[in-house]
């Protein structure tokens, strides 16, 4: 699947297009088909997200999974700093990245 | 240390309300993002993997207790509590908002601190050695020479858009603690035999994908004359330096390909021209800098002995202390590379309580080092103790410097949009690993980039290591036989790649593997060096 991903312009936090707005949440990321460029253009051009592009996922019972390891680091957060992912309760969340 | 003048806090007070109205404008919708980006980048915003982040300039590492009491306090007040000391002797905060940053600059602007030049194709802070003014081997105290720099290269308007980024060093030592040959330019100001001042020039060093050091163009220029020969060194790389190639810009690119000689022929021509324009800076500048450096009121008298009773305190004595220029002190670096941390964080209590000791123990002074560790330069021995105590209950008395737990590691893929493969989880587990093993091994200089770019400066670690992208996994390159001092040599890589585990499993084989080699006094890299790479390959694939 292709899924969209970016920065709040204000905040510079990641967010993931899940069909209507942008999410803090992977999980919630659509797929876009082959409307990935439509979509940023305009996203981008309304400011409602920044240095935003498409990339590759999977979809499974798990959930959405961004195919390269740098989207997974953004998705979560710092590998090394479990505090400040968006899972610091979890202290194996780390492990989806790898 | 240097105050800034009128101008100086003008200049800097202006470029605030410059980049709020920028801010604001795109914020606005006024601009767009390729408008915006450059604008950004010139004040150091970047935008990283989570959020925006900020590149605060530390002129050649020197801050007062104020200034870092301010790092510490945009840590707690804009960020999430905690900032990174980096390699070039400068600070970065990861989640900083973009609507903050502004006012985050103002801060700073208080205390006279700025992020200017912090990126972008310009030329960048200028580093020094961390005990400059405190060092008994110095010539003189380097950093009226890299504040002259400062003044000079900031807002130069000729060199605000040069092939590619530049970075400069200054030292005043034969032992080099800058990494300066690995520079742009290297500057060692030395004395010649008529014991006049003047600056040793080493052009075309550097890391990144194409490593060099940088050979010496001219042994002696006249110390009023320094700024004009940087100049020179600066409009050849102007004129001829590649833009056509991101990856062949940098200078060291340009000086390989002109050769040494031709490279050098065209500087002193072009000096020849530029010292009858007359751009020097007046001596009186550099005499007016030179007085802020000034050595601090030093006790005399005092006795240079230390009570090494308490075992943990010797053992940090002996490894984090340098001997000082003036009898009864001593240089104190305080490691911010505990067992298992993230080498360079700091929290922001850490920064102020450091800030806090600096005015209490240390002349008000503090120097940031390119290893990312904190040094207090002019701790009288009589205090040594207490101060020791109050570093070993924050957590920051460990003593390992230049010690395998002592690693520099860039922020790799946990935090870089560069980076190819996390850096700070293999520091972490080395550090682990081998904590036990640390002061049996001696100096040993670990260095960990996340990719080619080599912020970590993998290329000069005794032992390097280079996280690279192989087929979306990250995989581990190991060099051996880099250093960065007055014998700089590039290290070569063994041989295939590791996993995560499997590269802290290889710094073992080679750690233990010289264990078993070395003789008497030899560090880690003598040994590398008498029995070479083979051996030691051998050890690790075997």
């Amino acid at each position: 699947m292709k899924i969209l991903t970016g920065n709040d312009l204000k905040t510079g936090a990641v967010t993931w297009w899940d069909g209507v707005q942008w999410s803090l949440h992977v999980e919630d990321a659509v797929d876009v088909g082959e409307h990935a460029d439509t979509i940023l253009a305009r996203e981008q051009a309304a400011r409602r997200v920044n240095a935003a592009y498409a990339i590759d996922a999977i979809k499974d019972e798990a959930g959405v999974r961004p195919a390269h390891i740098k989207d997974r680091i953004r998705a979560l957060g710092p590998t090394v700093r479990p505090d400040l992912t968006l899972k610091p309760a979890d202290p194996a969340a780390g492990d989806w990245v790898i | 240390m240097y105050k800034y003048d009128t101008y100086d806090q003008a200049m800097v007070d202006a470029r605030v309300e410059e980049f709020r109205d920028q801010v604001r404008r795109r914020l606005e919708g006024h601009i767009t993002e390729d408008q915006f980006k450059p604008l950004r980048l010139m004040n150091g915003l970047y935008l990283q993997l989570h959020a925006y982040m900020l590149r605060v300039a530390i002129p050649y590492g020197t801050l007062s207790s104020a200034q870092m009491r301010m790092l510490g306090d945009i840590a707690d007040k804009y960020d999430r509590g905690y900032g990174h000391f980096t390699t070039r002797q400068n600070i970065q905060y990861n989640w900083i908002k973009l609507e903050d940053a502004p006012d985050i600059l103002a801060d700073l602007a208080s205390v006279e601190m700025h992020a200017i030049q912090t990126s972008g194709n310009c030329i960048r802070n200028t580093t020094s050695d961390q005990y400059a003014g405190a060092a008994a081997d110095e010539v003189v105290d380097p950093r009226p020479y890299a504040e002259l720099i400062r003044q000079w290269s900031t807002f130069h308007p000729e060199f605000s858009f040069l092939p590619r980024k530049f970075k400069m060093a200054v030292i005043a030592s034969d032992i080099d603690r800058a990494a300066m040959k690995l520079h742009d330019i290297g500057i060692q100001i030395v004395k010649n035999e008529a014991g006049e001042i003047g600056a040793a020039f080493y052009v075309g060093g550097g890391m990144g994908r194409t490593p060099m050091i940088a050979p010496c163009i001219n042994p002696f220029v006249p110390i009023d004359q320094f700024i004009t020969y940087s100049e020179a060194c600066l409009r050849v790389y102007n004129r001829h330096g590649r833009r056509d190639n991101k990856y062949k810009a940098r200078i060291k690119i340009l000086v390989h390909e002109l050769g040494k000689d031709e490279y050098t022929r065209q500087v002193e021509e072009e000096f020849a021209h530029l010292l009858t324009q007359n751009i020097e800076p007046p001596l009186a500048e550099l005499e007016r800098i030179k007085a802020m450096f000034a050595d601090p009121p030093f006790e005399t008298g005092l006795s240079d002995e230390l009570d090494r009773s308490d075992p943990d305190f010797a053992l940090w004595v002996d490894n984090n202390c340098l001997a000082h220029k003036q009898p009864g002190y001593i240089a104190a670096t305080i490691s911010l590379k505990p067992v298992g941390g993230i080498p360079g964080d700091a929290t922001g209590e850490q920064i102020r309580l450091m800030g806090d000791l600096a005015k209490q123990y240390s002349f008000d002074e503090l120097r940031v080092t390119h290893a990312q560790n904190i040094v207090l330069p002019h701790v009288k021995k009589a205090d040594l103790y207490a101060l020791w105590q109050v570093l070993d209950a924050n957590g920051l008395g460990t003593a390992n410097l230049d010690l395998v737990g002592d690693i520099i590691a860039c922020p790799g893929l946990d935090y870089c949009s560069l980076a190819n493969a996390r850096s700070i989880p293999v520091a972490q587990k080395i550090s682990q690993r081998l904590a036990g093993q640390a002061q049996q091994i001696g100096e040993l200089k670990l260095k960990i980039s996340g990719c080619i770019n080599a912020c970590g400066h993998h290329h000069a670690g005794h032992i390097g290591i280079l996280g690279v992208d192989k087929k979306g996994v990250e995989n581990y390159q190991l060099l051996l036989g880099g250093c960065e001092g007055a014998d700089t040599s590039l290290g070569q890589i063994t041989g295939p790649g590791f996993d995560e585990d499997g590269i802290v499993d290889a710094v073992e084989k080679a750690t233990s593997f010289y264990l078993s080699q070395r003789q008497d006094g030899e560090r880690f890299l003598d040994t590398y060096r008498r029995i070479g790479m083979p051996a030691f390959k051998e050890a690790i694939y075997g």
